[in-house]
């Protein structure tokens, strides 16, 4: 996609004034500042979101001083943070507490260069693009680890240690789900993931492929605990270790681990997007009604939704269960999809066929199971005889 | 293609120097007025005890471990998955072989327990020990 950059510094009239290679950085520089700037909007909107929505289920009313229904509380937040004293405790490891958020945020805006937002939209067209995406993801890892070590805090530590433990175990499921439809791909490049999605929602490869659809829920699952989210959000559990490996940190450097977390959680669904859920494909066949990088973002707000949604019903696990989710449950069925699919791509049209129709019972079957567990929960008598 | 690693390249020194930015525009409007107080580490409130070189869980290192034999097979197995519809079933195949000499070192690991938090001996049930004062 190299015409992109062309094309751009051709409309610009940039092409006669500098050489190529500069054009072509100073362009890369602008993508990244636009990066940078809407993984801060995005994180004020979704900070806000989230309060909204917690209040919402909690039967609340949530932010509503600052601004139309509470709409600027998050800027004001921002503002504040900003204009905050940075404490640095003196048994810091200084250097090291300066560099951990910049690890961490470079984890988290790295892997946003390849995501392809729209046809031809995107910045760094990879061949190696979702191998790039999960190894520059990772480098939260030792950010975290780091911020946890420098602090000097036993908070801290700890929380670094459950952070870097949590979210290596929860790479290996989360590879090994989006490997279930690189096989049925045959690329790691995310345009032509998207590319092979086309014409319509039977498309999508999470109803193509009962293993893809396993390996969908299986990559959801492993992807809050990637990003620490609750129910997976141990390091940072603040009824026990006060926030984990971010204790010692105040003011902009704190800020920067919140803004990478929600930087995080768009990368992490736009990697399941691109993957199952058709990329910048519309959902009907044809052309589509709106732009691709419209599509795109509705489906990632979606799926942020419904992670908000996840962290505000369900508790937080123990470590151990955690642990034997991740290595007793997930891996191994990680690998069944992992093989079912390799199977599947290797059958005729015939059989494809078949495995669609598969994937769809896969899917009703799901919902229906899904549909009867809340039917169970929502007629538990109560016990105290407090109406609920 | 190698252009697009050029924008990978720039990206990671924006994302280093965006940062620090943002650290210096912080450092113009923030006030800056520590006490001996202020920055002792904190432990809830109390004065803190010992160091923070605690002893921590095993468990991590063993998890570490596990984690970095699959990690490499993944690795092995992102250019096995792109490759698999051209070359066919001996590719296939020859991956069961490579995943099943894999999956008998996990069932041993499973077997042996280090998967699981707890242990028989009862070791093993916190994540970490603290060495008083």
């Amino acid at each position: 996609m190299q015409g992109m950059y062309e094309t751009l510094l051709a409309a610009l009239g940039a092409e006669r004034v500098v050489p190529f290679s500069v054009g072509f950085a100073a362009l890369v520089v602008v993508f990244a500042l636009f990066a940078a700037i809407m993984g801060a909007v995005v994180a004020l909107i979704m900070v806000l979101a989230e309060r909204k929505i917690s209040a919402d289920i909690q039967e609340r009313i949530g932010p509503n001083r600052v601004g139309p229904m509470g709409f600027f509380q998050t800027v004001a937040d921002a503002v504040k943070l900003l204009t905050k004293e940075n404490v640095l405790p003196r048994k810091a490891d200084s250097i090291l507490h300066y560099c951990a958020p910049t690890l961490v945020f470079t984890g988290g805006l790295l892997p946003v260069a390849a995501i392809a937002w729209s046809n031809g939209i995107v910045v760094a067209d990879l061949n190696i693009g979702v191998l790039y995406v999960v190894g520059t993801a990772s480098l939260g890892v030792i950010g975290r680890l780091m911020a946890g070590w420098a602090s000097n805090n036993k908070w801290s530590l700890l929380g670094g240690m459950r952070a870097a433990g949590q979210m290596i175990s929860y790479e290996i499921p989360n590879s090994i789900a989006i490997l279930s439809v690189i096989v049925l791909a045959g690329t790691l490049n995310l345009q032509e993931l998207s590319e092979a999605q086309k014409g319509g929602i039977h498309q999508w490869f999470v109803f193509r492929s009962p293993f893809a659809f396993v390996a969908c829920l299986i990559c959801l699952v492993s992807s809050l605990a990637e990003v620490n989210r609750t129910p997976f959000d141990l390091p940072e559990a603040e009824s026990e270790l006060v926030s984990g490996y971010h204790t010692e940190y105040s003011g902009i450097r704190w800020a920067i681990f919140m803004m990478s977390e929600y930087i995080g959680m768009v990368v992490v669904n736009a990697v399941a997007v691109a993957l199952f859920f058709g990329g910048w494909n519309g959902g009907l066949p044809g052309e589509p009604l709106l732009g691709g990088w419209i599509w795109y973002l509705l489906k990632i707000a979606a799926l942020m939704y419904c992670q908000v949604w996840v962290r505000f019903v369900l508790p937080r696990l123990r470590i151990d269960q955690l642990m034997s989710l991740c290595w007793k449950n997930l891996v191994p069925l990680g690998f069944l999809a992992l093989l079912g699919a390799s199977v599947q791509a290797l059958l005729g049209p015939t059989g494809q066929h078949v495995m669609m129709v598969a994937a769809w019972l896969t899917f009703g079957g799901f919902v229906t199971l899904l549909f009867a567990a809340v039917l169970k929960t929502r007629h538990v008598p109560a016990q105290d005889g407090i109406p609920r | 293609m190698y252009l697009h690693f050029g924008a990978v390249l720039v990206f990671l020194l924006f994302s280093v120097a965006f940062v620090a930015i943002i650290y210096g525009i912080s450092a113009l409007f923030r006030p800056a007025n520590p006490s001996a107080e202020k920055l002792t580490t904190y432990e809830c409130g109390e004065i803190p005890f010992g160091g923070s070189w605690i002893q921590f869980n095993l468990r991590y290192y063993l998890i570490a471990l596990v984690f970095l034999i699959f990690e490499v097979e993944v690795v092995f197995l992102y250019p096995w998955a792109v490759v698999l519809r051209t070359i066919g079933a001996f590719a296939f195949w020859e991956m069961i072989v490579f995943l099943a000499i894999l999956l008998v070192g996990f069932a041993y690991v499973w077997r042996k327990g280090d998967l699981s938090w707890f242990t028989p001996s009862g070791s093993g049930h916190t994540d970490a020990t603290f060495s008083g004062k």
